[in-house]
């Protein structure tokens, strides 16, 4: 009887192991292949091979040296968009978000309600009107332009999520400094802001992949090629002759996402309690 | 004097009543006739520099609103809508404005009245300064909101009650307010109705069976994870989540490539093997297993890493107690581990639901929508908000994407409603 239970678990254990490496090799094929896409010499798909004889960097060469490429122009681009994003987003964010926390103050309750809903609402559905205003302001084909819609369209969810992260900070730690006279700007200066670090650096974190990941907005608002982001640039690559250039967007889009790869796998965890503890409390 | 005192209780005359109707007449006048000089000029200024820098805006944008212009190829239509729309936010302003000047002077006055001290000037920009703190920090993310979110939300609110289209378009033509027409001829007029009833219902297959199926997959899959017998728990999770990882434009015009009838892998490589050739990009029924495929792989990774961590929260003695009682797995898993997870997570999964309910990129990135099908003017896989973007970008019916998205904003609503219900229910429900 109890060797007969242990077989079982055995056996059981055994699926799960193999349920895994199904698991694996669902998630590794496309990327193994993207990956081995871009090593094939040549730019015409149709004689590519998984494992070709003669594996050959030449397109990531190109992206770098070609004079036809912009490719390190887009990175510039968004890493200008990504960085400033990141910033601004936590400054407003963290703002408004201890306003929400900490104050009583007519329109608060409505206001949360706005931005659970207004979350809820993609940019694409004001589309139209945002670039009649940028248009009016004279920020289309900019990035400034584009920095502004994104640092605007963040704020729902962010706020939402960085107030839920505030409202798990003991208010006595507030209280107490308050007593000892700290003004309230002092207060979420010195207690406030680094107690909510995980849940910053998540806001931070988002923000600045945003760019490297959205190809919708970039596409409405920059017309110029010098002006591009790498989504879009990368995007436009393969939008008009898809089988004659995927060798060479699959390089660009590797080495776009490696990076993001990395830095998102090393901060996961703090992503995920940040999205639990804020997200619960809302 | 004594005819004084009666007039006082007469109630027009009391102080209070004084200062508020010289602050609802004049603003900031209140504030003077109660001695609070600098507060009361504050105010005068206010007033007097918002009506001078607005007043032609905001007369020509209320105008415009309603009329939406009235000579064609000068007046331009669309121009004349913002500017009524942001007329409309800012007198909304001007009257929180308004409001707060009136209730002040009334409150400076009923403290007159009571005999309380005049404060200083000091203490009077502290009171203000602490009662206005929220406000100030609120402001600069408040403009940005209303301007980049709302206000443009509010006009294709508008865009949906007009006739602008690709014939109709200013400034060579005017536009009108048409009422519901544009709701009508959704339901009414033949290509319109096949188009939205078909989109419409893709949508809602598409939202209901991609988002169910890639939190089914990741919550199967933390549990597996989660078992104590499993080791290498750290890697397993790593690349599970990988996916999640990439991201997602780049993942989904790998699979575009990889689903690609002529050089993609899965035909090429992999269904030749079985003699087998699916038309995944040209044959709807395919294209939407193929979608529905492909963001279950980009979906499940996030479900898993939430329901990982949460399912590492769930106390071991409640396991523990159970096995004593003899719970089944089964039990464990539905009495226990579910009620847990779910309360957890809830407004997150909803959020997952309202995220692929707009999930434009994957649509538009697998395949632009297409393929392309006969009697119907947007692509076999488009979702509601795919075709918005056609109707909008492609083919200029502003009026009837307006319409359409307003329909979605309702429906979404829906969602945000759902999650409320459900964030206050868990919340006073207490744990468990």
């Amino acid at each position: 009887m109890a060797m007969g239970r242990k077989t079982k678990s055995k056996i059981e254990v055994a699926f799960i192991y193999i349920f895994f490496l199904i698991m694996f090799v669902i998630i590794g094929y496309p990327l193994f292949w993207a990956i081995m896409m871009s090593i094939n010499p040549g730019t015409n798909m149709l004689v590519t091979d998984l494992f070709p004889d003669n594996p050959t960097l030449e397109h990531y060469k190109w992206l770098f040296t070609d004079p036809n490429s912009n490719y390190l122009l887009w990175y510039k681009n968004s890493l200008f968009v990504a960085i400033l994003n990141a910033v601004g987003s936590v400054v407003i964010t963290s703002l408004i978000a201890y306003a929400f926390s900490r104050y009583k103050f007519i329109g608060r309750k409505y206001g949360l309600y706005m931005f659970l809903l207004l979350q809820m609402f993609p940019a694409l559905m004001g589309m139209v009107a945002l670039y009649i205003l940028l248009n009016t302001i004279g920020l289309t084909d900019s990035l400034w332009g584009l920095l502004l819609i994104y640092l605007g369209g963040q704020i729902p969810f962010n706020a939402w999520l960085v107030k839920g992260y505030f409202d798990t900070i003991p208010k006595e730690l507030d209280e107490a400094a308050k007593i000892d006279g700290a003004g309230h700007l002092r207060i979420f200066w010195t207690i406030m802001l680094p107690l909510a670090k995980p849940i910053l650096a998540v806001v931070a974190l988002f923000n600045f992949m945003a760019p490297f990941m959205d190809f919708l907005l970039p596409r409405i608002v920059l017309t110029s090629p010098e002006n591009y982001t790498l989504a879009l640039g990368l995007y436009n690559f393969i939008n008009d002759q898809f089988s004659t250039n995927f060798t060479r967007f699959a390089a660009g889009a590797i080495l776009i996402a490696i990076p993001i790869a990395l830095v998102f796998l090393v901060l996961q965890r703090y992503l995920i309690s940040g999205l639990t503890s804020g997200a619960t409390k809302g | 004097m004594a005819q004084n005192q009666e007039k006082r209780k007469t109630g027009l005359s009391q102080p209070r009543n004084i200062a508020t109707l010289l602050s609802v007449i004049v603003p900031g006048s209140g504030q003077l006739y109660n001695r609070r000089i600098l507060k009361g000029l504050i105010f005068l200024l206010v007033t007097i520099s918002f009506l001078v820098a607005t007043w032609d805006y905001l007369d020509i944008g209320i105008w415009g609103l309603f009329t939406l212009g009235t000579i064609p190829r000068e007046h331009h239509s669309i121009q004349l809508l913002l500017q009524g729309l942001i007329s409309l936010i800012v007198l909304f302003f001007g009257i929180i404005i308004y409001i707060y000047n009136i209730r002040d002077a009334r409150k400076d006055a009923i403290a007159r009245e009571e005999g309380r001290k005049k404060p200083t000037l000091l203490k009077g920009m502290l009171d203000f300064y602490d009662g206005g703190f929220p406000y100030f920090m609120i402001i600069p993310g408040l403009i940005m909101l209303v301007f980049i979110v709302v206000l443009p939300l509010l006009f294709m609110l508008a865009l949906a009650f007009t006739d602008y289209n690709q014939y109709n378009a200013p400034p060579r033509n005017l536009l009108s307010w048409v009422g519901f027409n544009n709701f009508v001829d959704l339901v009414n007029i033949g290509v319109w109705k096949d188009t939205f009833f078909n989109v419409f219902t893709w949508t809602i297959v598409w939202t209901v069976v991609a988002t169910s199926l890639q939190i089914v997959l990741g919550f199967f899959l933390a549990m597996l994870v989660n078992d104590k017998r499993i080791k290498f728990k750290r890697t397993i999770r790593t690349v599970l989540i990988l996916p999640w990882a990439v991201p997602a434009f780049v993942s989904i015009l790998i699979f575009s490539a990889l689903f690609n009838p002529t050089f993609g892998a899965i035909n090429r490589d992999i269904l030749s093997q079985f003699e087998i050739m699916i038309p995944w990009l040209s044959d709807p029924f395919w294209a939407k297993i193929a979608l529905i495929m492909i963001q279950t792989w980009l979906g499940f990774p996030f479900v898993f890493a939430l329901f990982t961590g949460v399912l590492q929260s769930v106390p071991a003695d409640m396991y523990e107690a159970a096995d004593v009682d003899g719970g089944s797995r089964w039990q464990k898993l539905r009495h226990i581990t579910l009620p847990h997870v779910l309360y957890a997570t809830a407004p997150l999964l909803i959020m997952q639901y309202a995220g692929n309910f707009n999930n434009f990129n994957i649509i538009y990135l697998f395949n632009e929508g297409n393929p392309a099908v006969r009697g119907q003017n947007a692509g076999g896989t488009d979702i509601l908000i795919s075709w918005v973007y056609k109707l909008t970008f492609e083919t200029n019916n502003y009026n009837m994407a307006a319409a359409i998205t307003i329909i979605m904003g309702l429906l979404v609503m829906g969602f945000a409603f759902f999650q409320f219900r459900k964030t206050a229910a868990f919340k006073e429900e207490g744990r468990y």
